[in-house]
This record gives C-alpha cells, structure tokens and sequence, in this order.
C-alpha cells in the first residue's frame, strides 16, 4: 500500500519564506536586488473608467483633437518646463545605466517632447547633448553636482526619497564602479559605493526652504525646483516640501524602482502610489496651491491607462523608471545586435535567473546590456535601437491617454478627473477615496 | 555703471537676490575686482554661486550657505557664519573671521574654506576634494563620509570624526574625542608634514605640522562586510 504524503503548504512559512530562511541562515546576509516591489498591492488595475455613455458625450477616438500638453514648474521659475506630453523619464543615475542608455534617453525623451532626469553620479555629457529638456538631481550625496552643470540644467529635482527605498541611501556596488563612474563621483574605483540617506548641507523643512532659495539664487530664478519625496507620511511631506517652496513635488510610491537596495526596503517600506497620489492632491488642495503647484506621480506607472488614471486623480503629469528599462530590453530573453536578435537565456541563467523573473541590476551583468559598465555588455545596447523603442513605448502610451481621456469626453488629458474613476476592490476603493464600482460606496469616508 | 577699484553693497538698501544678481551678472561687465558687502546681518545665501576671480569682503555674519558653489572667487567674512558656509565649493577661498556653525564645508569638491574660530559639526561631510583649516574646535561627526581633500583642525575634535571617510584625510592638532566608523589614525608621514604645512601657511597659522595627527579611512567598510553589520 502507498503512504499517502502529506504536502500541505504552510501559508505563514510557504517555500519562498523556507527558501528566505534557509538562505539567511547559511549566509548571514539579507538580499539585495534591484528593480521593484514584487508583492501585489492595490494598484491602478484596480480602478477602471466611467467612459462616455448617455450621461457623457464622448470625442471622436482617431480625429478630434486631444490636448497633451503639459506645463510644470509655474510657481516661482522665470522659465517653466513645456512638455509635449505628461508622460516624464525619472532619474536614473549613470552607473547604474550605461552612457548609451542615458543616450538612448534622452534622444526618445526629446523626439517626443517629454524631459529627462539625471540621478545619483551626477550630469553626463551624452544625457546632456541628447536631451532637449534635463532635470538635474540634486541628492543627498552629492556625487558629480556642480555649478557649471548646474547652470545647464532645466530644471532642478531635490531628492529626499525614493519609493522604493523611502529613507534610505543608494547603493553602487563595486563591480559598476568603472573608472569613468568612480572619477564623476570622486571615488576609487570598483568599492562597494553607499550614497548617503541625508543631505550633507540640510537636515529639516526649515532649512531645506533656504537650500531650494540657495539654488533658487545660483540659477537666477529662473528654472523650476522640484522636490522628490519617496512615499510615506505623504500628506504632511508634501506640504512641508510646498512649504519650502518647491514649484513642482514629484512622489514616488513604494512599486518605484531601484538600482539596487535592500529586499526588505523595497517590499517593506513605503505605502503604494494609490493612495499616495490620492494623499498627494488632498496636501495641495488643503494648501490652496492645487494649480500653482504641480504634482508628478511615479512608481509602477507601466501603461496609458495607469497614466490615465494618475492624471484623473489629480497629477500633472507622470514618472516612468522601470518600465523605461523594460522598454529597452530589461527581461528580455535577448538583445538586437544590430542584425538580428540575439538570446541571452543562458546569461540570465548564470545569474541564476531567467527573463522575466530578473532584477539583478545591482550585480552590473545585465545580459541585454541596460544596467551594466562593463564595455562588452553595454555594446548590446546601442542607442539608435534603444532610442527608437522607447519613443514607440511612449508614444503608444500617450495615444492609449488620449483614447481613454476622448472616449471620457476631453479635449485634453488634464481635463480628466476623479469623477470619471471607480474602483473595483475594497481596498482601492478606501486608499483612492473613489466609490466601488456600482456603488456609492467610498470605505472609509464616514458616508453610509 | 563706471568702473571703480571697490564696491560696496548695501544689504539694508539691496536685497540678496539683487546681490546675488549683481555679482553673477554685472561683475564681469566691470573692472571691478572687490565688492565689500555691508549689513549682512545674518542673511542666508549671501554670495552664492560666484564663478568670477573677485574679492567679496562680507563686514559683519552670515547666515546659512555663504558662498555656496563658489568658483574663483575669494570671500572673506569679518564675523560668523550660520550652516553650510562654502557648501560645494569649487575652487576659490573662502575665509571666516569668526566662527562657523553646521556643516562647514560641506561637499566641497575644491578650493579652500578657513575658518579661524571653531566649527560646529559634520564639517567637512561628504568632502569631495577642498580643503579646509579649522583654527579652532570642529564638532561632532565631522568629515562624515568624506572622500578627498583634507581637513586640518588646529583644536580639538568632537565625537565621530570621519565616521565613514574615503580617502579624504584629516589632521588635528588637539584632542580627538572618538573616532567613527572605519576611521583610524595613522603615522605622520613626510607627506603629511607637507600637506598641513602648505595648508597652515595658506592660512597664515603658526603652528607646526609635527604637532598634528593624521587620521584616514582604515578601508575595512570599502567592500561589503557581513561582520560589519553595525558600522554601516
């Protein structure tokens, strides 16, 4: 007779806990990675559109014109940013991408209107020569920020956060520590780099009011300053950063992505960019500036309806990291080298991975040549290609914003609102403060 | 305006954004080569960003980040300085008759920041190539994280110094209260005589290099270290 065997699965210690456990114990050393959240949380999946129907009068999907222009940093800057779309390029620092990629960047960026943004390590010249409009990070650790390249810039973005490891440093591990990475930085080559998680010159909202006035002073008031806030208590940030004087606030929810950090920051920290973006807009308006201050959301926007529904809920305009890298090959099984594609499998594989599943970037061995300095790997992606499929990733999102924003009845994207958004779980529904789809129902509002 | 030898600015006439605008702007247009700044009272982001070989003489205290981002340019302040005083400067000088408070020096990545009275702490932080003489004390925590250029403190150090340095290095003449992470003091080497005699003489201080200590990175924190888990 067989032995029946017994294989119910705890829920508590399933195998992928076993599997942190028994590597943890073995080690000694938590995880760290790149990329994203992996758990799910609510999300703009969860909501959907109330499009035109008898109620609504929608416009013509494929001939009536549809506004996309997007206009940020209308506070205090002489010159605002104009973009041709609402969709933008989030930081990313040269080291943890390759010079090609910051190129590739910055021409699709600029082909279609929208800005780019340096990140940890300073300005480089490739981003700066391909990229009509650049946003220049200042962050806590000043790696590479100067005043010659300052003065370049169209914008300023001061860093506090970052979603996905909102209250932590940066990470550069040696291996991407090239030559041309550790000279822009001032390091030596190949250490284990660690950005620091606190401004050397600011520490409170106080003071941070006189740093942006500092800036402010340097660049003759001219261009707009944003402030970056990972997303945590983003009611109270938000209105501390409008305090200070930011002219455009930029929150990142907790799906935002990283080049490298720790796991545990990155699934456990921070809240989701639901209800950050909800929090965000309720901090504006309670401070009277909704308008004067603009608001871009970023973490985990991946398509034009997640663009959509961010704009609907009150922001001006959207952030896109990860979903950046992906259109250049990220998790792709392999790489164009020019001719034809090549399969990169087995590379995936070395590091213990497969397409789809990797977030290796903090090791610098990116087989499709996107998060890597290595000269080999970095030859894989070359910027023409890159360029011409993020330009196409672009522009497929801002025709599915506008085919969503005319189907609800506006000429532009910015017209959108919460009236056209429902949700269709509990949970969206309390962190949005929208009404369960066909209901009235919003959780959490005092309403029956 | 026509062209004179010395120019002062009023800060109770001017505000500092017409200062500021003035010293970017108007000053490379003249033959002037000395601005004297009066009223400063304590104003923040007095003379930042220059990138003109002038003197700035500021008669009385500064607020926060005087000469921020300053390039070539020499600013002297005849009084005290509140945070950040020359915060990524890079190049130039900047000298403070009195003393300073948070974060003097801060990611300066070049030039030469002298205060003659004491700094308070963290001076020096995340230092990427300047150098800076403390005539007096530094406080707490100072050159955290820094990575090149040199610290000289003719006085005593607080608590934590250089927690986390690179490869910048620091030299104090008086007592070090602790040590922070990674930091280490090291052998005087003829080298390091040099170095703080070139800096002391800049300075116009009159003490000897052989009385000072060198203190540098020990490098155990530059590649990750499991056993290190507390001095992260």
């Amino acid at each position: 007779m067989t032995k029946k065997i017994d294989l119910e699965e705890s829920f508590l210690y399933d195998r992928h806990l076993l599997e942190y456990i028994h590597r943890a114990s073995e080690h000694g050393l938590y995880d760290i990675r790149g990329l994203g959240a992996k758990r799910k949380v609510p999300n703009f999946d969860d909501l959907v559109f109330l499009t035109a129907s008898a109620s609504r009068y929608p416009l013509e999907g494929y001939r009536e014109k549809c506004l996309t222009r997007t206009v940020l940093g209308t506070r205090r800057a002489k010159k605002p940013i104009t973009l041709d779309i609402p969709i933008t390029i989030a930081g990313m620092s040269f080291g943890s991408l390759s010079a090609n990629v910051k190129e590739a960047i910055g021409r699709a960026a600029s082909e279609v209107g929208t800005s780019t943004t340096t990140g940890d390590g300073g300005m480089t010249r490739e981003e700066r020569a391909s990229s009509k409009t650049l946003v220049y990070q200042c962050l806590p650790s000043r790696y590479g920020f100067n005043p010659q390249d300052l003065k370049q810039a169209d914008a300023i973005e001061m860093v506090i956060g970052q979603g996905a490891k909102p209250g932590g440093g940066g990470m550069l591990l040696g291996l991407k520590v090239s030559p041309r990475v550790a000279r822009m930085r001032t390091l030596p080559e190949g250490i284990d780099q660690r950005s620091a998680c606190r401004h050397p010159d600011w520490t409170g909202p106080d003071d941070l009011t006189i740093k942006i006035n500092e800036l402010r002073e340097i660049t003759d008031w001219q261009i707009p300053i944003y402030v970056k806030l990972g997303a945590t208590r983003v009611r109270d940030d938000v209105k501390l950063a409008v305090k200070a004087g930011a002219d455009v606030v930029v929150v990142d929810g907790m799906q935002g992505g990283t080049a490298a950090t720790q796991q545990v920051f990155i699934e456990h920290a921070g809240i989701p960019t639901l209800p950050a973006v909800r929090q965000a807009v309720e901090a504006l308006d309670e401070m009277d500036v909704l308008g004067e201050v603009q608001l871009v959301v970023s973490g985990g926007i991946r398509t034009g309806a997640d663009v959509a529904k961010a704009l609907a809920m009150g922001a001006d305009a959207v952030s896109l990291g990860q979903a950046v890298l992906m259109a250049l090959g990220c998790n792709s099984p392999s790489y164009f080298d020019g001719q034809e594609s090549v399969d990169v499998s087995d590379e995936y594989a070395k590091l213990g991975t497969g397409p789809g599943y990797c977030h290796h970037c903090h090791t610098g061995l990116c087989p499709v040549g996107v998060t890597t300095q290595i000269p080999e790997l970095e030859k894989r992606l070359q910027p023409d290609w890159g360029a011409r499929r993020l330009k196409n990733y672009l522009q497929t999102l801002t025709m599915e914003l506008t085919t969503l924003a005319r189907a609800c009845g506006k000429s532009n994207v910015h017209h959108l609102e919460r009236e056209d958004l429902v949700a269709l779980t509990v949970e969206a529904a309390a962190m949005a403060k929208l009404p369960l789809a066909g209901t009235d129902w919003i959780p959490g509002d005092g309403r029956r | 305006m026509e062209s004179v030898a010395l120019e002062s600015i009023d800060l109770q006439k001017l505000s500092v954004r017409q200062l500021n605008q003035f010293l970017h702007h108007e000053i490379g247009t003249q033959s002037l080569s000395r601005v004297e700044i009066l009223n400063p009272k304590g104003l923040h982001n007095i003379a930042v960003g220059l990138d003109a070989p002038i003197r700035v003489d500021v008669r009385g205290h500064g607020g926060y980040f005087l000469g921020g981002m300053n390039r070539q340019a020499r600013i002297v302040v005849h009084g005290n300085v509140g945070w950040s005083v020359a915060e990524n400067m890079m190049s130039g000088e900047v000298r403070v008759k009195g003393f300073a408070s948070q974060c003097a020096g801060a990611s300066a990545h070049g030039g030469l920041l002298f205060i003659e009275g004491s700094a308070s702490s963290r001076c020096g932080i995340s230092l990427k190539g300047g150098d800076i003489v403390v005539g007096g004390h530094v406080g707490h925590m100072s050159a955290f994280m820094a990575q090149a250029g040199h610290l000289v403190v003719c006085g005593d150090a607080g608590a934590g110094l250089g927690d986390s340095l690179y490869e910048a290095v620091i030299y104090v003449r008086g007592r070090i209260h602790s040590l922070g992470a990674d930091a280490r003091e090291e052998p005087m080497a003829e080298e390091d005589y040099a170095t703080v005699g070139q800096l002391l003489n800049r300075t116009g201080l009159d003490y000897s290099p052989r009385d000072f200590k060198r203190v540098a990175s020990a490098k155990t924190l530059y590649h990750w270290n499991v056993d290190a888990d507390q001095q992260y």
